[in-house]
């Protein structure tokens, strides 16, 4: 099967990120495809490269890039929320006259418009809210 | 059939209510995150509606993780993250309540 | 218009100053719109504040979320819910609002919720 995945949930302030991957991982597990996975409202905050918590602590963003690197899965953050936010790539910081870009590498800017293509194109869609 | 998942503890949140208020069966009803409390047994009444229809599960490392996994009530069947996917895969759609 | 186990409902439980949610909503449904799929939004739990019609989000120097909602028919969105008993329980009178809304009973919202091919809230 062909599962997507939306992380509506800060990294810090909600569990999603971390219940969301857990899922994906399991999925990956039973050999199911996960096709994309989509941040979007506070949940763009998981693909800054500028996350430093303590050694002890687990690191979602790194998580999912391993994940993602190994398994191939595209990793969409909603760019709109994602500006809002100050997750930003080189395109974008040089665009808004920034002086730094903060989107981690396995991390894509894209629109809304692949959500709705998730939505509607993977054979589910499981959403983690926040 | 639709899978409902709830992430909110039921004493401080209404979501959990909400989705039982909206829920109608056959359908799968999963508590997730700090949703699990509500699967203790302080929360029954709250279940007193559903009919035998829908079904009730709560993840096992919610609950292993705040400690309540002993306190599960009877109405709820414990599932691990791969019975979540696979839980998810048997409905056809999915309502997360936050 | 897409088959209806093509439509996507939108859930929004947030009220327009609750964060970014009634937003995020709101703007998956208009990108969604403008692919030409089939949407509907169900307005539920203090989301039906959205609707209230004398709204000055300027008061607080917010942007406009009523002005958006009110643009939905220009984008062909018409599939528009709520449950009666969210409306009753904040006390608030179904025929002074926004946008004209279907008003549902739990069973219909149960229904509606199986009639939607997917469903995203928030």
């Amino acid at each position: 099967m062909k599962i997507a995945v939306l992380v509506y949930g800060s990294p810090t302030a909600s569990s999603a990120a971390a219940t969301a991957y857990r899922y994906a991982r399991a999925a990956i597990g039973l050999g199911h495809q996960i096709t994309r996975v989509f941040f979007y409202g506070e949940g763009v905050h998981g693909a800054s490269a500028l996350a430093a918590p303590p050694q002890d602590e687990v690191n979602w963003g790194q998580r999912w890039q391993q994940l993602a690197q190994e398994h191939e899965i595209e990793m969409i953050v909603c760019i709109a929320a994602a500006l809002r936010r100050g997750v930003l790539n080189q395109q974008e910081a040089q665009r808004h006259g920034k002086s730094a870009a903060n989107l981690a590498a396995g991390f894509e800017l894209s629109g809304l418009g692949q959500l709705a293509d998730a939505a509607l194109n993977s054979d589910r869609l499981i959403t983690f809210g926040g | 059939m639709i899978l409902h998942t709830v992430n909110r503890a039921p004493g401080s949140h209404a979501a959990l209510q909400q989705c039982i208020q909206a829920l109608s069966g056959p359908a799968a009803l999963l508590l997730i995150e700090d949703g699990v409390y509500g699967a203790t047994p302080a929360f029954t009444r709250l279940f007193h509606r559903l009919d035998g229809t829908v079904h009730c599960y709560v993840l096992a490392a919610d609950l292993q993780a705040r400690g309540i996994d002993a306190l599960v009530d009877g109405r709820f069947q414990v599932i691990d993250d791969a019975a979540f996917v696979q839980l998810s895969l048997d409905c056809d759609k999915m309502v997360a309540w936050y | 218009m897409s088959t209806p186990d093509k439509q996507l409902l939108v859930v929004v439980g947030a009220g327009p100053h609750n964060a970014t949610r009634a937003r995020d909503a709101l703007d998956l449904v208009l990108t969604s719109a403008a692919f030409e799929i089939g949407v509907g939004i169900l307005f539920r739990d203090d989301a039906v504040y959205q609707l209230l019609p004398q709204q000055q989000a300027d008061a607080i120097d917010a942007k406009s979320l009523a002005a958006n909602l009110q643009a939905l028919p220009l984008y062909d969105v018409e599939q528009l819910y709520a449950p009666r008993s969210a409306l009753e329980a904040r006390g608030l009178d179904p025929d002074n609002l926004l946008l004209p809304v279907q008003l549902l009973d739990d069973n219909a919202t149960a229904a509606l919720l199986h009639s939607y091919g997917q469903i995203l809230s928030f």
